[in-house]
């Protein structure tokens, strides 16, 4: 998808005047983050699992040349082909290579977010495929030819009214206005694609080491279907995502659907071992794993590591105030919220994505709900001193802070820069006790007023009552 | 007990009364309290902008105001996670100051916290009457873990009635620059904010940290609110006219 996050600001701007973005950001508040809580505090070992999931993380993390080694040898023991792709053009001709070998005609798709940042949909569709996602949200979007706004659910900018409209206009059916009704009408044009799929593509949200297999956890079932009926089966995934062994797997479903919709475990969690075997009654004749690397061995190396540890949750940003205001669409890529502000940068370029770190007021609740303990404010904050140390920063902001350092560090002259300050400020808030436009902060002052200060600082009514210390 | 008051750039400058109600309920829970004279910032600005070099300039000449107090207390959660949970990270590659630094981070607290876990203070001298809803500022809460203890304050004085409002946890939509940088969407979290107080009723929100309150206020009152009041938990603690 085309990268837009230099518009951040601007479009941030246009989603908080969208009423209908403003009234599905209230859904998510009061549905997800109302029912993670609930979840969490109903599961006594919730904190020591999240303390479980980092360490394990951890330890995979150090490990991860060994643990894909390990993967891809149980991968091809299974009969199924292990594919290594540096970036994001690579993943896609290699995919491409597979559809094109098989004479694709039609691919399913269950939900997959390294299948959206390797813009996987636009090269599949160029090359004369007829793409379809299986995944509710990701059907509707694709209707509405956007991109997701939300990593596990990417159409929550969505409200029922406009699915409707969606569904009438391309099912060409009768209006429906129930979630039941339009979750069956879309069951039912989705069946039939199935049966025709060439290639069914899905994402894999655990490698497991020990015995080859991909995990992919769904509400819908969708993903069954995808890679089970289609005759060749491709998953997409990042290389952070093996995990050592089969019983590890169950350590991150219990973190991870309490943490992302606030349930306790996702309806359907489903293991793909390999392509399907003499006695088998279905499975897919080819079984394929591109593995993405996209910058992620990069991370590796510094200071970012940390975010390998990413189960793609979608907690970080259900608990955003920032995201809960403007959406997904305003951040411009295909990660939203706290880790795409992170991720964004990473992997599409620091400059490229200026705004993202600083559009945070750090309030730490994203690293505070992360059920991998992910320390999200701190690496926003990394970022920014990234920002500062390479000059991307403004210039005006990196000079009004080395002569703010030279003031501050001189007492005497911050304290009399202050006084007169009070004093102006005390002055211009008089009457009405506040001012309501500020000559150098008037981003401010757009927003708020400003209670005026009393006129006499702390420390010069302090040094007149007890002569200081 | 010899305690360093972090009197903080903000209230220094803009609401000094604050400042005023920190000494008054130190000192009637039996502190000898000094307060630095040439104490400027903590540095945070520069921390937050990405600017180490400023926020380690800054933390120096803290340090040096402050190391021969026995306690650093500040009336304000966000400095005092500043100095607590950032400054050890600030000089994390310099052996020399690493351990200087360490020991007093360890000796920095939130005002709130100083009172309750290290004084065990249960009596308060104000006298507050009134229904007040508590808002946990950011850092206070997630960096300090400050949360029952300004409550447990508040319940020792007979005349506040505290009425919890819906989502106290939630940002204020401050974020220090971020107000400024990204007004629009910080006026869109306040507004939230302000709707979940208002729907208490209550005649004040009390919290502590001033750039929330500035914020808080602000909004409320650029919305037409201007009933509800926005103090500090010190002032309501100490009694107004601290
Ligand atoms: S950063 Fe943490 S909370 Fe956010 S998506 Fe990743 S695992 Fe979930």
């Amino acid at each position: 998808m085309e990268m837009r996050s230099k518009e951040f600001k601007s479009r941030a701007v246009y989603y908080i005047h969208d009423g209908a973005l403003q009234k599905a950001m209230g859904m998510l508040r009061d549905g997800f983050v109302a029912k993670r809580t609930q979840q969490a505090a109903e599961l006594p070992e919730f904190e020591a699992l999240r303390e479980e999931a980092k360490n394990l993380k951890n330890h995979i993390l150090d490990h991860l040349d060994h643990y894909l080694t390990r993967y891809e040898a149980a991968v091809k023991a299974s009969g199924g082909h292990v594919h290594w792709a540096r970036d994001a053009a690579e993943a896609r001709e290699i995919i491409l290579g597979i559809c094109r070998r098989v004479h694709a005609k039609t691919v399913t798709k269950g939900k997959s977010m390294v299948s959206e940042e390797i813009g996987l949909n636009e090269a599949l569709i160029e090359n004369g495929m007829d793409v379809v996602e299986t995944d509710l949200g990701e059907y509707i979007i694709q209707l509405a030819d956007e991109p997701p706004s939300h990593i596990i659910a990417p159409a929550v900018h969505k409200t029922k009214d406009q699915v409707s409209d969606l569904f009438e206009e391309a099912h060409g059916t009768e209006r429906k206005t129930t979630v039941p009704d339009l979750v069956n009408e879309a069951r039912q044009v989705l069946r039939e694609k199935y049966f025709r799929a060439d290639v069914g593509i899905t994402g894999g949200n655990y490698l497991v080491a020990e015995t080859g297999s991909s995990v992919i956890v769904t509400n819908e079932g969708n993903g069954d279907l995808t890679q089970t009926l289609a005759k060749v089966h491709i998953v997409t995934s990042g290389i952070e995502r093996v995990v050592p062994r089969l019983d590890d797997v169950t350590l991150f479903l219990r973190l991870l659907a309490r943490s992302a919709t606030g349930q306790e475990t996702e309806t359907y969690t489903t293991f793909s071992t390999g392509p399907r075997r003499a006695d088998d009654k279905d499975g897919p004749e080819e079984y394929h794993v591109v593995l993405v690397d996209n910058g992620r061995s990069k991370m590796l190396g510094g200071r970012f590591r940390e975010m390998l540890r990413c189960i793609r949750c979608g907690a970080c940003m259900n608990h955003c105030p920032v995201y809960g205001s403007v959406g997904g669409h305003a951040y411009g890529w295909v990660y939203p919220g706290p880790m795409g502000s992170v991720l964004t940068p990473l992997i599409k370029g620091l400059d490229n994505a200026y705004d993202l770190p600083n559009a945070c007021t750090l309030n730490g609740r994203c690293g505070s709900v992360c059920p991998v303990k992910i320390p999200l404010p701190d690496l926003l904050r990394e970022l920014r001193h990234m920002q500062h140390r390479q000059k991307i920063t403004p210039a005006i902001q990196r000079h009004a802070l080395t002569a703010w350092r030279f003031a501050a560090t001189r007492p005497k002259l911050y304290h009399f820069g202050e006084k007169v300050a009070a004093r102006l400020l005390a002055l211009a808030g008089r009457r009405k006790g506040r001012l309501r436009k500020l000559p150098l902060a008037a981003g401010w002052t757009d927003a708020r007023d400003l209670p005026a200060p009393a006129g006499k600082t702390f420390l010069e009514q302090w040094q007149k009552q007890r002569g200081g210390q | 007990m010899r305690v360093g008051l972090l009197v903080t750039c903000l209230v220094d400058l803009m609401r000094p009364g604050i400042g005023f109600a920190a000494l008054r309920l130190l000192e009637s829970a039996g502190c000898e309290v000094v307060v630095p004279n040439g104490q400027t910032c903590c540095g945070q600005p520069a921390f937050n902008a990405g600017d180490r070099k400023a926020a380690r300039a800054l933390a120096e000449k803290l340090l040096g105001e402050f190391e021969a107090c026995e306690y650093l207390v500040a009336p304000s959660g966000s400095c005092a996670g500043m100095i607590r949970t950032h400054y050890p990270g600030l000089f994390a590659d310099d052996e020399r100051m690493r351990g200087r630094v360490q020991a007093l981070s360890s000796r920095s607290y939130e005002l709130t916290d100083f009172l309750v876990t290290v004084l065990g203070v249960s009596e308060v001298p104000g006298d507050f009457r009134g229904s007040v809803t508590y808002h946990d500022s950011c850092s206070g809460l997630r960096e300090l873990g400050v949360k029952t203890q300004p409550r447990s304050l508040l319940a020792r004085m007979p005349g506040v009635e505290l009425r919890e409002m819906e989502e106290c946890e939630a940002c204020c939509g401050f974020g220090g620059m971020f107000s400024v940088k990204f007004s629009e969407i910080s006026g869109a979290i306040s507004a939230r904010k302000c709707a979940n107080i208002q729907a208490t009723g209550a005649d004040a929100v009390v919290l502590g940290d001033l750039g929330c309150m500035l914020n808080i206020e602000g909004r409320l009152r650029r919305l037409g609110d201007e009933r509800t009041r926005v103090l500090h938990v010190a002032e309501v603690l100490a009694g107004e006219d601290a």
